[in-house]
């Protein structure tokens, strides 16, 4: 166990070694970001001017939903969207040989080689926004705490989606498509999910989980959140782990290198 | 000047024919701009709670003409331009005796009619699910919507064409139409209908070219003159300051190019 903190470490610090050669894309990404959260606020505004709540959901509460969006959108940009395009690539190139010579797991080395700073200004907007949302709500330690563990589970289910659609590159070389769409279905995780029509919000429940990403830690927060949705939100993202490894496996079984 | 349309349309055919292969993939990309259909979702629970201007189903109809402007208008020169500028393949381009803006221009033009028939389908199937939402459009709303939408492409081209010329000073040209995405999201009715903005940002966005890359194309689909609440904008302004804009840039744009293409030194060379 130890072994692979040790060499996530070395990844993600040499990683930023070769990033700091680029400065000026850290900079101008951190004003995009900016620019980004000033708009998203701002809508959320304009939805909410002439009412004070919709659906069970105030300006705040709603803010906090962003918050937390904005949070998974950084770590998307930090961790998730640059490896698992890589995947892609490896199989093109066949160099996903020498990923499964080498000692170490290989849906490890797939999923943590590389570390982009872009996403940085990301999470800590996203960590600011979900503070001050919970400053003007009037939410203590306890509040925040409950958060934690949906949260997890929303990282580790968007995690284990995004993981299984990269090793469908085993068969098909051109996924970069499906991440895409799948990237900009998840922007409905922006709102509260109450917020939507009752088929789009099934939708966004049971087939594409946004809500158990955004929707369900701000629910956590403002101890709304039910028991089942707790461990359903649990139980979905260990359930989803599991099948990324079980599925990695098997694609594994079909990998026929480039060339052969 | 026949010759030149010959050319320009023998060029549109191949890049046709050559999308063409791509439909499966066209089929996802199109997908991947469902952002219309989410915000349609938020607006239309929001004005069904609250007095918003709007009526959900004017929402929904809204939201759909923007999905179909967003669609017809979308452009990608700068990214394109970019790697030819580093990897040096702009050179092929520059010993042919035409300009190589005319073959992105045909390439984007050619993407259109690979991309109608998907939208069609998402108008039929859209349609049917929420047939409340349908409108008749009158005898000269098609043809004045189809003229919005081709002046809305001529400007957002010129714009990203224009960026796509500093490729010439840096690699990373594209950084600065992500920066121009911005208000291109925020501030062009692409998440909200302008008249839900306060009365002084409407006053001032109208002047900008914003408001007309997606909500004015968006109400002249729908056949609307401007929604209530919102800024008056007649035709006579709307193609003035698009024109005016679009004329801004290609004029900057000749200008970068004049300089540009003499600093352009190809790869290996």
């Amino acid at each position: 166990m130890n072994r692979y903190f040790k060499t996530m470490r070395l990844f993600w610090t040499t990683s930023l070694a070769a990033e700091m050669e680029y400065r000026t894309n850290f900079l101008i990404s951190s004003f995009t970001s900016l620019g980004n959260l000033a708009g998203s606020i701002f809508l959320i505004h304009l939805i909410f001017q002439r009412v004070p709540e919709i659906e069970g959901w105030s300006f705040d509460q709603s803010l906090l939903v962003m918050g937390f969006f904005t949070m998974l959108g950084g770590v998307a940009n930090t961790v998730l969207r640059v490896n698992l395009s890589r995947i892609v690539q490896h199989v093109r190139e066949g160099t996903m040989d020498f990923i499964l010579l080498k000692p170490i797991d290989s849906q490890f080395h797939l999923s943590v080689r590389r570390f982009i700073s872009w996403g940085i200004p990301d999470i800590a907007y996203g960590i600011l926004i979900v503070l001050y949302a919970g400053m003007r709500l009037g939410l203590g330690p306890l509040e925040y705490a409950a958060a934690l563990l949906p949260l997890a589970a929303g990282l580790v289910t968007l995690y284990s989606l995004w993981f299984m659609l990269g090793a469908t590159s085993i068969w098909f070389v051109k996924v970069h498509n499906v991440t895409y769409v799948l990237s900009n279905l998840l922007a409905a995780g922006r709102f509260p999910i109450a917020l939507y029509p009752v088929a789009m919000r099934l939708f966004f429940t049971f087939i594409v989980p946004v809500a158990f990403l955004t929707t369900v830690p701000a629910q956590a927060m403002l101890g709304r959140a039910d028991w089942l949705w707790l461990i359903g939100a649990a139980v979905f993202a260990a359930v989803a782990f599991l099948a990324s490894r079980m599925f990695w496996h098997f694609a594994l079984r079909h990998y026929t290198s480039a060339s052969s | 000047m026949k010759s030149f349309a010959h050319k320009l349309r023998t060029i549109t055919g191949v890049q046709y024919a050559a999308l063409l292969e791509y439909r499966a993939e066209m089929v996802l990309w199109v997908a991947g701009t469902v952002l219309p259909f989410i915000l349609m979702g938020v607006w239309m629970t929001a004005s069904a709670k609250a007095d918003l201007v709007l009526q959900p189903v004017e929402m929904a109809r809204y939201f759909f003409a923007t999905f179909v402007v967003r669609n017809m208008t979308l452009v990608w020169v700068v990214w394109e331009f970019e790697q030819q500028v580093v990897k040096g393949t702009l050179s092929h381009w520059l010993l042919q005796p035409m300009d190589p803006v005319w073959r992105h221009f045909a390439e984007h033009l050619a993407e259109r009619f690979v991309r109608l028939p998907i939208l069609v389908v998402i108008g039929v199937v859209f349609f049917a699910v929420y047939p409340d939402a349908l409108w008749t459009p009158g005898l000269w709303d098609i043809p004045i919507a189809l003229a919005a939408i081709v002046l809305t492409f001529i400007m957002r081209f010129s714009v990203q064409y224009t960026f796509a010329m500093l490729s010439f000073w840096t690699e990373r040209a594209h950084a600065i139409e992500q920066l121009w995405a911005l208000p291109y999201l925020f501030l062009s009715g692409m998440v909200a209908p302008l008249a839900l903005y306060p009365q002084a940002v409407q006053q001032v966005l109208v002047y900008t070219p914003f408001p007309y890359l997606i909500w004015y194309p968006a109400q002249k689909v729908l056949g609307l003159p401007t929604a209530a609440g919102s800024v008056e904008v007649t035709l006579g302004m709307a193609v003035g300051v698009m024109a005016f804009w679009t004329l801004v840039f290609i004029l900057a744009n000749r200008l970068l190019w004049r300089i540009g293409i003499r600093r352009y030194s190809a790869m290996g060379a």
